[in-house]
């Protein structure tokens, strides 16, 4: 019987069955940041455990970090003591750390697949939801909270439930103008943010397969924003044209073994799952959200809809996300005065994204009142920019180019919001208060929509600065 | 005396939350994550809802010492923080009856021996106000029987089977039982071709 990757990677990866009915599963790659792992080393040390598998755990800071000046100690106390935990907890475990002086820091979910530690066939956990990202190279990845961090310090293993398996397929063609964001805004738009809860997807049909990795990345990292704990792709030559010659991924000969094996845990055709959706990729265009979820979205050249347009069970939402924002039912998107632009994030922060939005840049200036920042997920991704003039012509044009790290996106470090401050964002969250403001308010789009709006002042429609 | 993890059945007073996809951000804002312990979360759980909103169940009196959370569809989506239970349950939280779960807090729930059930919207909107009206009154989760009892009233609610036996037989801190697996661990591990090298 034809099987898909999910089954058999979790096979694979399964110890065996706990008296509870749930899976015990092997995690081979587990990925650590300072945020959500000092207690779970506390713990460990309580519980006189070790770090079972030290050669299967790598850990970088990103969530708190400043952006601007990263040498310690941090100006932040509280930040400092965050850092200095994960250095010192490394340091006992025996674990490597990228931080700043390796010159591999970044965002986890950015460094994973750009160092190649990310591999197709894998079972990848980390203390972040984003996790879903490495789904992008065919591997189970998925998210988890501080004890289960434990968990897998100290056995390799957590014990979870399989989930069902849903494929959403995206079928015929992207227009110009659209991209990969506007693709999973889209599907998160038409399944819903609770659409996904107890599945994981399985992300096919002819424009997934056109994407490159940086844009599969993007999609599948925000899988979790509609409800699906995971994400994947499956793996094909672009998947293998990307890994090849990255730092830890196999190199000669073992590199062609490898792919042959990465090929082989790809969906067989006829693999049956538990739904299908399918989504015309024609008709999508670029997205703006408009509300307090990643669901709340239109198309940039639609009006923001009327809670009596929503299901009766939704429509206080709606009436929340209207009042929190301080828009009208019927008001049209494009214009919507924005205060701050954010380029940067696990789903938006590699060089394509930073490249289009250089594009972008190109056609004007930074909107008088806008405060505009490019933040790249890594330092390889700010140093391949570099390389390249990007922050040249980001600087010329009026936009901050900042260090790597998760910045702006959740607002852990000094970049925040202010206030009601509106912020054209290419990050994965329009939650209240999310970008660090409890007040402020944010539109999620694509890096490409964030550039226009930074250089119109208000959500404007990328394919018309293009032009 | 040894500690009693058996999650069969939790009595309490009820805290009713209204409203659909309450994310882990709204639960406990992110500032408060810059901390290496997880002392003190529970003063700050809904901190920011609280203070734009007087009326707000976490700021009332009458729901002080409350320890079943009644809540709407897909609560706590979003991020992974085990900061978000971590914060209801220091303040006072045990059990949580809603219509459906952000599935990584779900899973942080477990492993912190807090039941989550579901229960239908219509169930829910009535448990909400039964207990708005009734706030000293107990409401009793009956994790075993996959029921809540609040007055006179039975309603069903449900939680999937694997957690429901980790919950009602005590398993739920999960370090223990994974470690029972022994070398089977390794010997997984081993047969994974990434693992034992190309």
């Amino acid at each position: 019987m034809a099987r898909t990757l999910f089954d058999k990677v979790w096979d694979a990866h399964t110890v065996r069955t706990l008296p509870s009915g749930q899976t015990q599963l092997l995690i081979g790659l587990h990925l650590i940041h300072e945020v959500t792992t000092p207690q779970a080393f506390q713990m460990l040390k309580e519980l006189k455990l070790k770090v079972r598998m030290p050669e299967r755990t790598f850990g970088t800071l990103d969530h708190i970090i400043p952006t601007t000046d990263q040498t310690r100690p941090y100006a932040d106390p509280m930040a400092e003591d965050m850092a200095a935990h994960m250095y010192r907890n490394m340091k006992e475990f025996g674990l490597p750390l990228f931080d700043m002086a390796s010159g591999q820091q970044g965002i986890v979910h950015v460094i994973g697949p750009e160092l190649g530690l990310t591999q197709p066939g894998m079972t990848i956990a980390c203390g972040d939801s984003h996790t879903s990202t490495h789904g992008a190279v065919g591997a189970i990845a998925f998210g988890i909270g501080t004890t289960q961090v434990r968990d897998v310090l100290a056995t390799q293993c957590l014990a979870i439930a399989k989930p069902k398996l849903r494929q959403v397929r995206v079928d015929g063609a992207l227009a110009k103008g659209v991209y990969a964001k506007d693709v999973i805004l889209t599907i998160i738009n038409r399944l819903g943010v609770k659409g996904g809860v107890g599945y994981a997807y399985e992300y096919a049909g002819p424009v997934m397969e056109r994407m490159t990795m940086e844009e599969r990345l993007t999609v599948c990292n925000m899988s979790i924003e509609g409800g699906a704990r995971c994400g994947y792709v499956n793996p094909d030559q672009t998947t293998i044209d990307y890994l090849r010659g990255r730092p830890y991924a196999p190199a000669g000969d073992a590199f062609d073994r490898a792919a042959a094996w990465w090929k082989s845990v790809a969906t067989e055709p006829g693999a049956s799952f538990d739904d299908v959706k399918t989504i015309d990729g024609a008709s999508i265009e670029p997205v703006v959200t408009w509300g307090i979820n990643p669901e709340m979205s239109v198309g940039v050249s639609q009006r923001i809809p009327s809670p009596e347009s929503a299901p009766e069970a939704e429509r206080p939402t709606y009436r929340e996300a209207l009042a929190h924002m301080g828009f009208e039912a019927g008001q049209p998107i494009k214009g919507a005065k924005i205060d701050v632009a954010f380029v940067g994030s696990c789903t938006n922060g590699r060089l394509s994204d930073l490249r289009i939005a250089a594009e972008v840049a190109k056609k004007g200036k930074v909107a008088k009142n806008v405060r505009a920042l490019i933040v790249p997920g890594s330092q390889q991704v700010a140093k391949a920019a570099e390389a390249e003039g990007l922050h040249e012509i980001f600087q010329a044009a009026g936009f901050q180019w900042r260090k790597a790290g998760c910045s702006m996106c959740l607002g852990m470090n000094p970049d925040q919001l202010v206030g009601r401050e509106m912020s054209a964002s290419s990050s994965n969250r329009n939650f209240i208060g999310r970008q660090g403001s409890p007040t402020g308010r944010t539109l999620l789009m694509s890096p490409a929509m964030v550039a226009a709006a930074a250089i119109n002042g208000a959500v404007a429609d990328v394919r018309e600065t293009l032009r | 005396m040894s500690v009693d993890y058996k999650r069969r059945q939790i009595v309490g007073r009820g805290i009713p939350v209204a409203g659909n996809d309450i994310d882990t951000d709204r639960i406990i804002p992110a500032r408060f994550l810059k901390a290496v312990t997880f002392e003190g979360m529970g003063e700050h759980a809904f901190e920011d809802a609280r203070k734009q909103n007087p009326e707000h169940p976490f700021n009332s009196p009458a729901y002080r010492g409350a320890s079943v959370l009644v809540v709407g569809q897909n609560f706590g989506c979003g991020s992974s923080r085990e900061h978000a239970p971590q914060a209801l349950m220091r303040w006072g939280i045990r059990a949580i009856v809603g219509g459906s779960f952000g599935e990584i807090f779900f899973g942080n729930c477990v492993i912190l021996g807090i039941p989550c059930l579901r229960a239908s919207q219509e169930d829910l909107e009535w448990l909400q106000k039964a207990v708005s009206r009734a706030p000293g009154d107990a409401v009793t989760v009956d994790v075993e029987k996959q029921e809540v009892r609040f007055g006179e009233r039975v309603i069903k609610a449900t939680v999937p089977d694997a957690p429901r036996n980790q919950l009602v037989g005590g398993t739920w801190d999960s370090t223990a039982v994974l470690l029972e697996a022994g070398a089977a661990i390794e010997a997984t591990a081993g047969r994974l071709p990434y693992v034992k090298g190309w």
